[in-house]
């Protein structure tokens, strides 16, 4: 009995445990769904912030400040005694081997990882001689040219040279010097050579001297492609050289340079002076030499100068603390000098100038041994470092421009690792007037590709903005009165009937693919235009007309036919009504156009208004996106006046308005804010819109309001350049930007709408 | 009358009939554009009478026509004449015709606008047939003989075009099962024996990153590497032997102006003599053009042939992502609806919802390369697939990155599909529930979720809607002008989610805007446009019978 007690007791014990071990379960259950869901809620929230923070992370580095971290100083001479000045500094691609050359003629190989001399090597000139001018070509190996006191110039070439290692792969190339134009002098100039410069440019090579008197030697040298330089590549290549002498003599010319493109001989007097010789004239005689006093005509004096990096600009340092850029324009027999931008980059006087090699980065020292450098194109401090206190006797930049070096005259060096991925960008690149290089005033260009070695690239997003907005206007002044119109038509005077047909069709509108209205636009419709211009004109015109007579006609109708048709069916008849005026107005225009046009409107609008005609164009844009737009409004406009309180027009109704009056009095104020975020997120989507501005113009990044003209936009820009693009690059960058930029537009103009539509919805439950 | 107008104006009857003219336009802007695709799309597989001509221009050699009318436009003479033709000017306009030559190899273009008052003697003989081929576009002529191989017998030359035709006929039956034997050997044996052989040297170089390789390892790697080169070679010779049975047979066609054309039956895909067709014949050519326009790859740098890896690529991309957005959209709706307060943190995940739906495709291109693509994919293959590296797997435009960014592109219809559903059950259901003891979950697991499961699928439907139309993203996370292989297939690991994958709309853009010969791609982008808007609107009418339905089914439950 009680075993069975027992027993029973337990089967129910343990039913109860299972009871309250099911329902701990199902609480349990019940707790982590209600956790997950929320969290899945939240999660929206969340990718909409991970959107724009990842967006803001991508385009963060465009505006950081470049940095110079820790520095590195080391000494590298010998002995202090036998050091002798450096008259020149220059560092290879990968910032491994400085090459210094002094006053002897001594080369010197420092290693950078080791911090050590690891090879000398001497010109082969008198002990005597003295090194008194150098220039450097940029590239490896370093090609040089030195003129000493003797008046003589060589070329020489010295290669950086690599260990072999796991970085540099099995290379193991040496380090030495050597002469690729031969041992001799290749000009002799009066006295001590003052100044230097050499340029290359495809198959030339330019050397400039300046000789005692302001006698000024060029030499020429001109790639020969001979046969065995095109069968065996690795031989020397062989030049041919000329010599001429630059006529007139500029007396006291201090400085010389060659221009980009090898035209020009510029030089620089000590009176601030500028004089250019053509290149050619001074070979096949005659003369063309310039001279201007646009420098010398400035407050400052002029302490250093030097070519920016491509050559068609010179930066002018002075003893004002200002460094100027000055474009070089020679035009009906004047050189111009255009000083396109100033930066003031110290109170003090300026001391030494020096260019990046391919970017346009321009770096300045003042007397007080302060460093700056500065974006010539984003007219930009990208970044200032005080040096050491004694005297820097020479400075150089990296090729890539990630590294400074600079001796002091004790014969410290120091090295200034400089981080600064996109010197080229700023507030005033992106959405400024920028004067380029080879641009006659600034302007808002946007120019990605690189069409050159040394090259500006130009990044204004101005055209880009102002061709996303004018298609979206476009589209604009087609859509919103056809939707607003249609929604007001729709959501109150239709029939239910005939709505029943209608919103599906709207929401097939919405939801045809923009590539299909893009590819229409762009195949069918743009050539249709073309060919019915004044067709289009006419069906602008003609087509509320012809709507407002078919209105009229049908009041004069016999009743008998009229009251066949219920209310709100008026859409329905029109159709026909449309259809016939359309093909009336495309009919009418041709006979009209060879009457007025004779025959053809494009080449008319050409001539008498001076447009110009693009076949895709921002009318065919505006068709074709309009087309896209029109069903976003549509919905939400629609919805916003179907849900006006029924007893708020009713009411006005019953007060002897008529249908009109209701409508315009009552129902549109309520719906008011409805209409507006209508529009708001019609225009939203019109200015992110890709693919139909993408197929349905030309994609040429102008500013031009013209309606038979295309555009480039935002959106159809990222979809075309992203695909090219290098991970990270600036280019990349920007085009991340751009994608910010759209986004924080939609966002706006999205959150705008958005919280009216739920005021409008929480006024209308209160009534 | 006078008062009749003026009661007209007062009463705003002009308005009334402007905004139904709006409506009106609208109906009348997508039907017209419905038209203008079905029109163009569905004529391009009907097989058009071919016309025969002199053409007789002033100033031109006499040349003879063969081709298809395409289009026809009037230009005014002033404008012939600045093109340098001379035409009587005092002709106001002239009708001007596009033929469709074809002969690209031979005339080097395949369109010609010609003027219409100089086409002479214009016929359309029965004996003129079509060539589609495999290179070089459409050829028309005339087959003057049959040149069948080592077979031949001079006694067996057949006179009678019938039977000549008859003849070429059946050979082409024939050289096209070979056809398709070859291309199911390379598509699928000799695709995968390849697969086998890189995924060989992957787990290889795989071994050998972790130091693990033995040299009895390397030995067995080596005997697998054998077998399959043994097989590859067996595959190879069986695809010599087809070929040389493929290429035995060609066929000497008279083309325009008397030129001969050998053209080898192996590059023939199909060939008819549209003015020899009847109305049944026509039809049948018209099904077949239709079927592989469906069902082929595309050839001729997608100008020609068909879609089908285009239509795969698109359904798979959208099925996956159905996978990630609707369990995401609809936890998403059921917590707004559900679980949240309403007040502040309602209103703030309602902005976001609208923002993401507002959000430009782009801009999630755009997040969707620098986030997915680059940095999750780039740490994937540091991860899993150092083997494969510098060469990316996952850290490229793929399959998988594709319908992810799709994926958030499309949440918020879902959301607010699932959210409209979930308003419409009445509080009456979950109270009944909630008062049999059932927990909230279970509440929402076992009753609400199945009542608004149609409302689920609406959302659903109308996502993959959006997702199959979308271009501009995809553009930069994962479509490709020309897939060498579907993204689901019979080679190991069979889903290939990081593989690129063609998209029926980015083929639009590319062979409409990017191909080099655009006239002679223009019908094949009209079908396929069409397919695609087909596609999307049967997809939107599912999505509106199953919301009505809902509605229906809830309308009762109200009262």
């Amino acid at each position: 009995m009680s075993h069975a007690d027992n027993s029973t007791f337990t089967a129910a014990e343990r039913l109860r445990e299972q009871a309250k071990g099911r329902r701990k379960y199902r609480e349990a259950l019940d707790r982590a769904a209600a956790v997950t869901i929320s969290l899945g809620g939240i999660g929206i929230l969340a990718t909409l912030v991970l959107l724009l923070v990842y967006l803001i992370y991508v385009v963060r580095p465009l505006f950081v400040p470049a940095e110079i971290s820790s520095v590195v100083s080391f000494s590298a001479a010998p002995s202090q005694a036998a050091r002798l000045p450096p008259v020149l500094l220059s560092m290879d691609e990968r910032t491994e081997t400085v090459l210094r050359l002094d006053q002897s003629g001594q080369f010197s190989w420092i290693d950078l990882g080791s911090e050590s001399i690891v090879l000398t090597s001497r010109l082969p000139v008198a002990r005597s001689a003295e090194i008194s001018a150098v220039a450097l070509l940029s590239g490896e190996p370093a090609l040089m040219a030195i003129g000493l006191d003797s008046g003589e110039v060589f070329l020489v070439s010295a290669e950086y040279g690599a260990a072999a290692g796991p970085e540099s792969g099995a290379r193991n190339l040496p380090r030495r010097l050597s002469y690729p134009f031969g041992r001799l002098p290749l000009l002799t100039t009066s006295g001590s050579v003052s100044a230097l410069a050499i340029s290359q440019q495809r198959n030339e090579l330019q050397v400039v001297a300046v000789g005692a008197n302001g006698q000024i030697e060029l030499a020429t040298g001109s790639r020969q492609s001979s046969l065995t330089a095109l069968l065996d590549p690795a031989s020397l290549p062989e030049y041919e050289w000329r010599v001429a002498r630059v006529e007139p003599q500029i007396p006291d010319a201090t400085r010389v340079f060659i221009d980009g493109d090898h035209q020009y001989v510029l030089a620089l007097d000590a009176n601030d002076r500028l004089s250019a010789f053509s290149i050619r004239a001074l070979y096949e005689g005659g003369d063309e030499s310039f001279s201007s006093d646009a420098i010398a005509n400035q407050p400052g004096k002029v302490v250093d100068a030097e070519m920016l990096a491509g050559g068609r600009s010179l930066m002018i340092a002075d003893d004002l603390g200002q460094v100027g850029q000055w474009f070089i324009d020679v035009s009906d027999g004047e050189l111009l000098l255009h000083q396109a931008r100033v930066f003031q980059a110290a109170m003090i006087p300026l001391d030494q100038i020096e260019s990046e090699q391919r970017r346009k980065n321009v770096a300045v020292v003042d007397v007080d041994g302060v460093f700056r450098l500065f974006n010539t194109t984003a007219a930009r401090l990208l970044t200032e470092q005080a040096l050491v206190d004694e005297e820097i006797e020479a400075m150089t930049l990296s090729p890539r421009g990630d590294l400074l070096l600079t001796e002091s005259e004790s014969g410290q060096f120091l090295a200034y690792p400089i981080d600064s991925p996109h010197p080229e960008i700023s507030w005033s690149a992106l959405w400024e007037r920028v004067w380029y290089e080879d641009y006659a005033e600034p302007a808002y260009v946007w120019q990605s590709s690189a069409s050159g070695n040394v090259y500006e690239p130009k990044y204004s997003l101005m055209p880009l903005t102002f061709g996303t907005l004018k298609a979206a206007f476009y589209a604009m002044l087609l859509a919103a009165p056809l939707a607003v119109c249609g929604a007001i038509f729709t959501g109150y005077f239709m029939a239910p009937g005939m709505r029943r047909t209608v919103k599906p069709l709207v929401e097939l509108m919405e939801a045809l693919p923009t590539v299909v209205l893009g590819f229409l636009a762009g195949l069918w419709l743009a050539p249709f235009v073309e060919q019915n211009l004044l067709g289009v004109f006419a069906l602008v015109i003609l087509l509320p007309v012809t709507i407002l007579t078919a209105s009229v006609a049908w009041m004069f109708l016999p009743k008998r036919i009229r009251h066949r048709i219920p209310e709100g069916w008026e859409a329905a008849l029109l159709v026909p009504v449309v259809i016939l005026g359309s093909w009336f107005a495309l009919w009418v225009a041709g006979p009209f156009e060879f009457w007025l046009f004779g025959g053809d409107i494009k080449a008319w609008l050409g001539s008498e208004l001076g447009l110009a005609y693009d076949q895709r164009n921002a009318m065919i844009v505006g068709f074709a996106m309009g087309f896209a737009v029109i069903p976003t409004i549509f919905s939400i406009a629609e919805d916003a006046i179907f849900t006006v309180p029924r007893q708020l027009s009713s009411g006005s109704l019953a007060l002897g308005a008529t249908p009109w009056q209701t409508l315009s009095q009552v129902v549109l104020p309520m719906a008011s804010p409805g209409i507006f975020s209508a529009l708001m997120i019609g225009l939203g989507r019109a200015v992110g819109e890709t693919m139909i501005v993408l197929m349905a113009t030309g994609n040429t990044p102008i500013m031009d309001i013209n309606l038979f003209e295309g555009m480039r936009t935002l959106a159809a820009n990222i979809a075309v350049e992203v695909p090219e693009t290098d991970v990270n690059s600036s280019h990349y960058r920007i085009l991340f930007l751009s994608a910010l930029v759209l986004f924080a537009f939609t966002f706006i103009v999205n959150t705008i709408a958005e919280v009216v539509r739920q005021r409008l919805r929480r006024r209308y439950s209160l009534i | 009358m006078r008062q009749k107008l003026r009661k007209w104006s007062r009463t705003g009857t002009p308005w009334i009939w402007i905004n139904a003219g709006a409506v009106a336009i609208s109906i009348v802007m997508v039907l017209g554009l419905l038209g203008v695709l079905a029109v163009n799309g569905l004529r391009h597989f009907w097989p058009n009478e071919v016309s025969h001509g002199r053409y007789l221009a002033p100033g031109f050699k006499p040349t003879e026509l063969i081709g298809e009318l395409t289009r026809t436009e009037w230009v005014p003479a002033e404008v012939l004449i600045a093109s340098g033709l001379r035409v009587d000017p005092a002709q106001e306009r002239y009708r001007r015709d596009l033929w469709k030559l074809g002969n690209r190899d031979l005339n080097g273009i395949d369109f010609a606008w010609v003027l219409a008052d100089f086409v002479e003697e214009v016929s359309t003989p029965e004996n003129i047939a079509v060539f589609e081929r495999k290179q070089g576009g459409v050829l028309y002529g005339a087959i003057s003989s049959l040149e069948l191989g080592e077979e031949s017998d001079p006694a067996d030359a057949l006179s009678d075009d019938q039977s000549l035709w008859a003849q070429f006929q059946s050979r082409l039956k024939e050289v096209r099962e070979l056809d398709k034997q070859i291309q199911s050997i390379q598509s699928e044996q000799l695709a995968r024996a390849n697969s086998d052989l890189e995924r060989l040297r992957l787990r290889e170089r795989a071994a050998m990153l972790e130091g693990e390789l033995s040299p009895s390892l390397t030995q067995q790697f080596s005997a697998r590497r054998l077998e399959i080169q043994v097989e590859l070679a067996n595959l190879q010779h069986q695809l010599n032997q087809l070929y040389a049975q493929i290429e035995r047979d060609s066929v000497q066609v008279r083309a325009s102006n008397s030129v001969e054309v050998l053209i080898p039956l192996a590059g023939i895909v199909r060939a008819y003599q549209p003015n020899n067709l009847t109305l049944a014949g026509k039809l049948s050519v018209y099904s077949q053009r239709l079927w592989e326009f469906l069902t082929a790859e595309p050839r001729e740098g997608n100008t020609e042939g068909g879609v089908y890896p285009a239509i795969f690529g698109t359904v798979v991309m959208v099925l996956l992502m159905s996978l990630f957005v609707t369990p995401f959209g609809v936890i998403a709706a059921v917590y707004l609806r559900e679980y949240a307060k309403q007040g502040m943190t309602t209103r703030i995940i309602r902005v976001a919802v609208n923002n993401l739906a507002g959000v430009p495709s782009v801009v999630y291109g755009v997040f969707g390369l620098g986030f997915f693509v680059y940095l999750i994919g780039g740490e994937i293959d540091q991860l899993f697939y150092a083997e494969a590296l510098p060469a990316p797997t996952f850290g490229t435009p793929g399959l998988l990155w594709a319908s992810l960014t799709l994926a958030l592109l499309t949440v918020p219809v879902v959301i607010v599909a699932t959210e409209e559903g979930l308003t419409r059950i009445p509080r009456s259901v979950r109270e009944g529930s909630l008062a049999l003891g059932a927990t909230k979950f279970e509440t929402i697991w076992r009753v609400i979720l199945p009542m608004a499961s149609p409302a689920m699928m609406t959302g659903l439907i109308l996502a993959i809607a959006r997702a199959a139309g979308e271009v501009a993203p995809l553009m930069l996370v994962g479509v490709v002008k020309l897939a060498p292989s579907l993204p689901v297939n019979g080679i190991y690991p069979y889903v290939h989610l990081d593989q690129q994958f063609m998209h029926l709309g980015f083929h639009i853009y590319d062979v409409g805007f990017q191909s080099p010969n655009v006239e002679a791609a223009r019908p094949l982008v009209f079908a396929t446009a069409l397919l695609l808007v087909s596609v999307i609107a049967i997809l939107n009418l599912t999505a509106a019978v199953l919301r009505n339905r809902l509605r229906e089914n809830f309308r009762s439950l109200e009262i």
